[in-house]
């Protein structure tokens, strides 16, 4: 790995090592930027598809809005999955990591963190944009951008087991989606399901709070899985 | 008899589900050996070729 | 006493004794499964009352829920497999998962089927947003998930070992899938439409339907060591025991250049 900060001297403990990786990954994405815009752009074009799609009325739009801002989130993070491991694995750098000392799941947590800040929060910023463009008003436009900031995580978290399991398998890209979206479903139902509760004036906080559970589980369980996967897809 | 088969007016619904159930298991089993069977004819072939790999 | 009980339990854990073993126990569980399914066709026919509300209609019952339990209790089989071969490297059990997919995949599919023609008579639709027919259709993605990742990845150890990790990530979410769909198929739907069991299910009725989930039992049963058999030849076509069961002789008597003495 060409960056020093993994193996300077000074710095050599778990979190250095993780931060290390983190920076080491937000960088490498930038310098493709173009890659993280595709997503970006897909996730709108996605989004102005189904007014085409579906009619203009606003009073339908508002009603199917959360769901279709769901759905276009959960293809455009599904879109970015395919890179997350990808090139390491050509560059071989990923080897290397499988050697560090650390444990592979905290470098995994750095790496999907590191995911989410390129295509996951993008989306979230990007959703009042949409949320209008669908009708939604004030509320309903804060509570979808709550709903996404907790849910893009776990679909990274989750995403990343099924990159990490489809690593450098030919038709790796739609396999991915075969595999992770049934897991993405309770996500979808409870981000979709607070948005809808908002509108409808009903009560959100239950549909939030498991949202956030579905957060913590993934962020517990999740890296295991996945640094399980990376060593059988490296080795 | 044609009253059976008739079944309360849904016959079509019970036979065509239990057909298919039927149907199903039958192209499961016959899959099921006929890929065991070319599976041991590429082995018998492989058994009696002089070099193995 | 234990030591030689601990041999025994190895003993057919290895794919060389278990092939013949199978082979042996396979004609009998096949007279099991035909046995039970005369008796359950027979029950659900001709002997189960007509129901007072559906009328004969119900009469899917009697293969539309044993699929589904099998379809579920195959996945779970197959993670407890891909749990053993993945803690233990235990080569069979890998190949008992992957020996039971389509089986599993088939009674998904064959659980929608059913359930779709149960509910044009009953509801007037096939297709029924319902919680379990619902979850019955992720479990189907499961299922394609895991069999196509299986086959896309050559190398056949590492696709035991992928789609085992699959299976075991599958069968943690899927309670998590099954109360969520259940959470948000009341929310929109209420609980009136969806296909409840009889309410009160004679007990004539059951009993049909437990033989039937037998002989469902017996029949995943024996095709599955059918095709684990051909999976054991496939991933073992390299060793010796295999070679001599097809016609070559046992490898020590070759001479060296590798023709036949």
């Amino acid at each position: 790995m060409s960056d020093g900060v993994l193996t300077s001297g000074r710095q050599r403990g778990l979190f250095a090592a993780w931060r290390a990786m983190l920076v080491r990954d937000l960088t490498l994405a930038m310098r493709r930027r173009a890659d993280v815009l595709t997503s970006l752009f897909f996730f709108v074009i996605v989004v102005s598809l189904f007014p085409l799609g579906v009619s203009p009325e606003m009073a339908v739009l508002r009603g199917i809005a959360p769901g279709v801002i769901w759905v276009a989130a959960l293809l455009a993070t599904m879109l970015s999955l395919g890179r997350m491991f990808a090139d390491d694995h050509q560059d071989g750098s990923l080897e290397q990591t499988l050697l560090l000392p650390h444990p592979l799941s905290m470098l995994v947590l750095g790496k999907v963190l590191a995911h989410w800040l390129v295509s996951g929060l993008p989306l979230v910023l990007l959703s009042p944009l949409l949320g209008m463009q669908l009708g939604l008003e004030g509320e309903a436009i804060g509570l979808l951008m709550v709903t996404l900031l907790l849910g893009t995580p776990v679909l990274s978290l989750i995403g990343a087991t099924g990159a990490a399991l489809t690593l450098g398998v030919r038709g790796g890209g739609v396999l991915v989606s075969l595999l992770v979206l049934p897991l993405y479903i309770p996500v979808l139902i409870f981000g979709t399901g607070a948005v809808d509760a908002g509108i409808s004036g009903m009560d959100y906080e239950g549909h939030l709070s498991l949202l956030g559970a579905f957060l913590v589980m993934a962020l517990l369980t999740t890296p295991l899985a996945t640094a399980a996967a990376l060593r059988i897809s490296v080795e | 008899m044609s009253e059976f088969f008739a079944m309360g007016g849904h016959g079509f619904y019970i036979w065509v589900s239990y057909a298919v159930t039927a149907l199903l298991m039958m192209i499961e089993v016959i899959a099921v050996i006929r890929g065991k069977r070319t599976v041991e004819k590429r082995l018998a072939r492989l058994a009696s070729a002089p070099s193995r790999q | 006493m234990a030591l030689k009980d601990s041999i025994a339990w190895y003993h057919f854990s290895a794919p060389k004794n278990f092939y013949p073993l199978a082979g042996k126990v396979i004609p009998w569980f096949w007279g099991l499964t035909i046995a039970l399914l005369l008796v359950g066709l027979y029950l659900s026919f001709f002997v189960a009352p007509t129901d007072y509300k559906q009328g004969e209609s119900y009469r899917i019952i009697y293969i539309h829920v044993p699929a589904a339990w099998m379809s579920m209790l195959i996945y779970l089989v197959m993670a407890i497999y891909a749990i053993i071969g993945l803690a233990w490297k235990v080569r069979l059990a890998d190949m008992m998962a992957s020996a039971l997919a389509p089986t599993g995949a088939m009674f998904t599919f064959l659980a929608l089927w059913t359930g779709a023609f149960w509910g044009k008579p009953t509801w007037g639709t096939y297709w029924v947003w319902d919680a379990r027919l619902t979850s019955e259709l992720i479990l189907l993605f499961l299922y394609i998930g895991f069999i196509s990742l299986q086959s896309a990845i050559d190398d056949p150890r590492r696709a035991a070992k992928a789609s085992g990790l699959l299976a075991i990530v599958g069968v943690i979410n899927l309670p998590i899938i099954y109360f969520s769909v259940q959470w948000w198929n009341t929310l929109h739907q209420g609980a009136s439409v969806s296909p409840t069991m009889a309410p009160k299910m004679a007990t004539i009725m059951l009993t049909t339907m437990l033989i039937m989930t037998f002989a469902f039992w017996m029949y995943t049963i024996v095709i599955v060591l059918m095709r684990v058999r051909r999976i054991i030849l496939e991933r073992e076509r390299q060793t010796s025991w295999v070679m001599e069961l097809f016609g070559a002789e046992a490898s020590g008597e070759k001479d060296e250049k590798g023709e036949r003495k």
